[in-house]
């Protein structure tokens, strides 16, 4: 059963239109990538998820019940968490406050889920004063999951979490994306296709904000002729 | 040394009602980055209300909490009606609220004539406490005690409660805020009316201290508020309250050594901030306190 589909989606920004009826669904306890070069549409389908750029047809559905149309908070509270491209730090904010506020519209065991995001980011219980402006790219990344997964409830939307960060850190990020997939379902997206091909179940290339290609991550890797047409993989 | 005093308490308490002023507007401007030049109509509207009240009851603790419910109501309309509908957009923002601020202060005077009012102090507030020379006006301690207690209350509102933490992630990122599942628009109308409150409670307060009111003071307080806002930098509580007593003592000594010159200090003080610092004093820094 699908967590999340979407289904012809058409979303403009200003005079353009970005997606041109995208249309994906996401497995639950899955980790599904979503590929594609700058200005695929990638970040407009999860802002469009999320409600801040409102699809002008076409429908998504989170658990079965449909989410388009409604106002972003109310998305939110469906158990949606998200995670920005620019990380949407509360700069001025400690840790603290941030998951704090985390917590404060969030469903479920927001305890359980915090002991367990301690556990996994350690850094984010030793800079628990600190302002998260403050932190190094990584932390912010790490602070920026964590208070997406403690908010959303069954589904995280994650956008290029390795941007700007240095190989070694996007490599413990992605293991610990990979040990979230226990606890949540994932959509990610990612161009670095080395590392969200190794933890990503199913996948999907846009282009031109359209699907262009989907299937199973195992076949990507093994489909020379794909990687090279749409991710510029040799 | 006497001198010195009595501006000194003149200016602060000057300072702190046009906190109360500013302290509305630096947070919706913040919060939302919505112009509001009506503000200054709600303060004239919580003076007009306060000084009726007072006069029909006799009681001050009735006027002000009646301007207060005056404000929020008052507030609540153009909340609603005016500024829900220019989201976004400065210029109509700039255009529809200077047109409530028009509307606010001329529909003054229908209920209450064109002529300025005269407003007496509260008999337990009146005179003065005296000590060696230096005379302080009851009243204007009444404000600053007033004032201070305010910013303090707004204080621990912004930097102690749940409510707070959202305002303060709220001016530092709309969207993030919303996507934790946050109301905004339900927290910008609440900040909407709290700030709307106190403009009408600064009114309400200034009232008996000019001695008098009139339609057109919101305009003059208005553009006081706004030179103060920037200087604090557009979304700082502390800020504002900063700039707001350096605006107010500045301008009471201005007054009393140079008044030729005290109408061109608050822009001279504008200009030096924007040129030095264009964020103002504490812009960007600590997210609304």
């Amino acid at each position: 059963m699908s967590l999340l589909k979407l289904d012809n989606l058409e979303t403009y920004l200003g005079q353009y239109h970005i997606l041109q009826g995208v249309s994906m669904s996401v497995e639950k306890g899955s980790i599904t990538v979503l590929f594609g070069r700058n200005g695929a549409g990638k970040t407009t389908t999860l802002r469009t998820i999320m409600g801040f750029n409102p699809a002008t047809s076409g429908s998504i559905h989170y658990r079965d019940q449909k989410i388009s149309g409604i106002a972003t908070h109310l998305i939110s509270r469906k158990g949606i968490g998200y995670v920005p491209e620019n990380q949407g730090m509360f700069s001025a904010l400690t840790v603290e406050e941030t998951l704090n506020l985390a917590r404060a519209k969030s469903s479920g065991e927001t305890e359980e889920k915090m002991e367990w995001m301690m556990d996994l980011f350690p850094d984010l219980k030793k800079f628990w004063n600190k302002k998260s402006g403050l932190l190094s790219g990584g932390q912010k990344q790490m602070l920026a999951i964590a208070r997406a997964y403690i908010n959303g409830d069954g589904l995280l939307l994650i956008d290029e979490p390795s941007k700007g960060l240095s190989p070694i850190m996007v490599e413990k990020l992605m293991e610990s994306i990979l040990k979230m997939k226990e606890k949540t379902t994932i959509l990610l997206v990612e161009q670095n296709f080395l590392m969200a091909s190794e933890i990503g179940d199913y996948f999907y290339i846009m282009d031109d904000g359209k699907i262009v290609h989907d299937g199973w991550m195992q076949d990507l890797k093994e489909d020379k002729e794909t990687c090279q047409k749409y991710l510029g993989i040799a | 040394m006497e001198v010195f005093i009595n501006l000194l308490v003149n200016g602060v308490s000057t300072g702190l009602l046009i906190f109360l002023l500013a302290a509305g507007l630096t947070l919706i401007f913040g919060l939302m980055s919505v112009l509001n030049f009506a503000h200054g109509g709600l303060f004239v509207w919580g003076a007009f209300s306060g000084a009726w009240i007072f006069k029909e009851t006799n009681s001050f603790f009735l006027a002000i909490a009646g301007a207060a419910a005056v404000g929020i109501v008052l507030g609540w309309v153009l909340e609603r009606f005016l500024i829900r509908p220019v989201y976004g957009n400065h210029v109509r923002q700039l255009l529809i609220t200077l047109g409530g601020m028009l509307v606010l202060s001329e529909s003054i005077k229908i209920l209450w004539g064109p002529n300025p009012i005269r407003v007496n102090l509260p008999g337990w507030l009146e005179g003065s406490y005296q000590f060696d020379g230096i005379i302080i006006i009851k009243y204007r301690l009444f404000v600053i005690a007033v004032g201070l207690l305010l910013y303090l209350a707004l204080w621990l509102l912004l930097s102690r409660t749940q409510i707070g933490l959202m305002i303060r992630a709220g001016v530092l990122d709309k969207e993030m805020v919303q996507a934790l599942g946050i109301n905004v628009k339900g927290l910008f109308t609440f900040v909407f009316l709290l700030g709307a409150g106190l403009a009408a409670v600064g009114g309400a307060l200034l009232a008996p201290y000019s001695g008098v009111v009139f339609a057109e003071m919101g305009m003059q307080y208005a553009i006081l508020a706004f030179i103060v806002v920037i200087i604090g930098g557009m979304g700082s509580l502390q800020g504002s309250a900063l700039a707001s007593l350096i605006v107010g003592v500045a301008g009471a000594f201005m007054a009393y050594y140079m008044p030729d010159l005290s109408l061109a200090l608050n822009m001279l003080l504008l200009a030096i901030v924007l040129l030095v610092k264009p964020t103002g004093l504490l812009g960007e820094k600590g997210g609304a306190i």
